[in-house]
């Protein structure tokens, strides 16, 4: 059912929409950083829940460091729960959660990915090459979730410190009740941006169709310039900083007022 | 040619003919509702449908169709149903698909009763608990003639080329029951479905006829059902159940009675029912997919040179050949899309 395969370097897959991508310099304990082995798992023959039980029996001792995954078919809950700096590529389209409460790992889906990718990440990163179905990247409060395609609906609902890079659209109720992290759309985003925002800065390259409640634009200093230079760099994607307007908290829901009493 | 010719001006539309994809498939469509909070809704079903532009492939529709329906048995446990559309009968005749609970009804006998009431020769065949019927009376003798000698049976659906099939059940019941696998035909859509506001029954099921040839079926959940239902039975619709996705099927169906064409009735629909919603409705033509403007309901679909297919998740998809290099994508709330055969 599982198969290592000892190679150099990244091979190519068989599968979906197979992409080359560079290795990244591995962390942790690895004799010999130029042989390592890749272990690659067929989800038309693995179910998902042994991928995971292996996945989540590296955070013990890593005994492979990259993984490929073919044929995930939309199913859910690919990659959830990993708590080691694994380097996983899963090739094809990915169903709900994929990558959900990730820790560590950087974890790339070449194709799209269904409802909530990444959601609740700590840490490492999530990048989809295609487009992300709702809510991506919900309630995550670390890491970096890059969508090189558009997002759906709520993309960044309820963020807790990730930072998100959406290269195309993004959907309707984007960062509603947005805490913490940074939220970059590169092209236009829908309805109610930033609905109910804490404290999340929010950079937008094109049209915002209207902003929720609470949330304005705000003048773009040269601390942001920078903010979002360095992530549009980490994210690999080419944009003109300066394009780009910042939005963020009027704070005005913050706390209850004392003018609202009466209600009560 | 265009499918859909006048919406709501803030509503996008999208409507692609098999020969010339629109050149706005991704054009964004925002929705109109301005919500400050938005509700989520745990409540499931599964839609799927298919629509073969290669002819080549018409005689696997079904068994292109079965591992679509199955997948989504997750989401929808409690009965499941499909509309294939194919075997079109001429333009002076027209075809009724029946059902009746039990597996050992007479169908023969009725049948019988029926040609000599209505004057006219009956083509049919059965399959399983339900039997379709082709012949020249019109519709609505026949129809008469059926609540008359056979109050049990429904008529699931009325037209030239539909059939609806459904019943309770895990899914894979329901397709070894008709034999899903082996029906030829253009198009079909089905449904599994997990009940959330009204009785697992066979005719709860979807989906649901809303006219000659046009049947609906739905993921979500309708708010303001109980009130449409009386005021459309007031206007002459019929209910057989208390199922909330019968009133917007009803609704349709009132529209179009009204003269409205299909988008101009979905775009009533976006307005006038209250819920969450993603519809699929199938046409004798092709079908079509419409969500909600806060679309919390999923849809996914997906186009190559030998078909368009359209799912609540893109697991549905899986089986489907040459999905590895087809488009895939959501569709935007509160748009219309159409595929239609010109």
């Amino acid at each position: 059912m599982f198969q290592s395969t000892p190679v150099t370097g990244r091979q190519d897959t068989e599968g979906l929409t197979p992409l080359p991508c560079p290795i990244l310099p591995l962390k942790g304990e690895v004799s010999n950083r130029s042989q390592f082995l890749m272990k690659t798992i067929d989800l038309s023959a693995a179910s998902v829940r042994d991928l995971n039980q292996a996945l989540h029996d590296q955070a013990k001792q890593i005994t492979e460091h990259a993984w490929t995954i073919t044929h995930p078919d939309g199913k859910h809950n690919i990659a959830a729960g990993v708590d080691e700096a694994l380097k996983i590529d899963i090739y094809g389209h990915a169903g709900y959660y994929c990558a959900g409460m990730n820790k560590k790992a950087d974890v790339i889906i070449h194709g799209n990915a269904g409802v909530g990718v990444a959601e609740n990440m700590m840490s490492g990163s999530v990048r989809v090459k295609g487009s992300a179905s709702q809510s991506a990247g919900a309630t995550a409060h670390g890491g970096l979730l890059v969508i090189e395609g558009d997002a759906g609906a709520r993309c960044g609902i309820s963020m807790k410190g990730i930072d998100i890079v959406v290269r195309g659209n993004a959907g309707h109720m984007s960062c509603f009740l947005g805490q913490a992290g940074r939220l970059v759309i590169c092209g236009d985003v829908g309805d109610n941006l930033g609905d109910s925002l804490y404290e999340v800065h929010i950079y937008v390259k094109g049209r915002v169709k209207s902003l929720g409640s609470d949330c304005i634009e705000k003048e773009m200093r040269p601390e942001h310039l920078l903010e979002l230079t360095e992530l549009l760099e980490r994210a690999g994607v080419k944009e003109n900083p300066e394009a780009f307007r910042r939005y963020g908290s009027a704070r005005q829901l913050y706390n209850f007022k004392v003018d609202n009493a009466h209600a009560y | 040619m265009p499918f859909v010719l006048s919406l709501s001006k803030d509503i996008t539309h999208i409507s692609k003919s098999f020969d010339k994809p629109g050149p706005n498939e991704f054009e964004r469509g925002f929705s109109r509702a301005s919500f400050a909070t938005e509700q989520e809704s745990y409540a499931m079903c599964g839609i799927v449908g298919l629509y073969l532009k290669n002819k080549a492939l018409e005689p696997q529709l079904g068994a292109l169709f079965e591992p679509m329906l199955l997948s989504m048995t997750e989401r929808g446990p409690d009965s499941a149903g499909f509309a294939i559309y194919g075997d079109e009968v001429p333009e002076d005749k027209i075809k009724l698909t029946l059902q009746a609970q039990d597996e050992s009804f007479d169908w023969a006998s009725l049948v019988d009763k029926l040609e000599k009431k209505l004057g006219q020769p009956i083509n049919w065949f059965r399959n399983a608990t339900a039997a379709v019927l082709k012949t020249k009376a019109p519709e609505a003798e026949a129809r008469a003639a059926i609540a008359e000698f056979a109050p049990e049976v429904h008529v699931m659906s009325a037209g030239r080329s539909i059939e609806i099939l459904k019943g309770i059940g895990l899914p894979t019941e329901v397709t070894e029951r008709f034999t899903l696998g082996k029906m030829k035909g253009s198009h079909i859509i089905g449904h599994t479905r997990m009940a959330t506001e009204s009785a697992v029954t066979m005719a709860g099921s979807h989906p649901f006829s809303t006219g000659a040839d046009l049947c609906l079926v739905h993921n979500g959940s309708l708010s303001n059902h109980f009130l449409l239902r009386q005021e459309l039975r007031r206007k002459g619709i019929v209910f057989e159940t208390d199922n909330d996705s019968e009133v917007a099927a009803g609704y349709l169906a009132w529209r179009l009675k009204q003269g409205g064409s299909l988008a101009e009735a979905l775009d009533g629909a976006l307005q006038d029912l209250d819920g969450f919603f993603t519809f699929a409705v199938g046409t004798r033509d092709g079908f079509a997919v419409i969500r909600d403007p806060i679309a919390c309901k999923p849809a996914v679909l997906a186009e190559t040179g030998d078909y368009v297919a359209m799912a609540s998740e893109y697991r549905a998809f899986a089986t489907l050949p040459g999905i590895e290099n087809a488009k895939v994508w959501e569709p935007e709330p509160a748009t219309l899309y159409v595929w239609e055969r010109h």
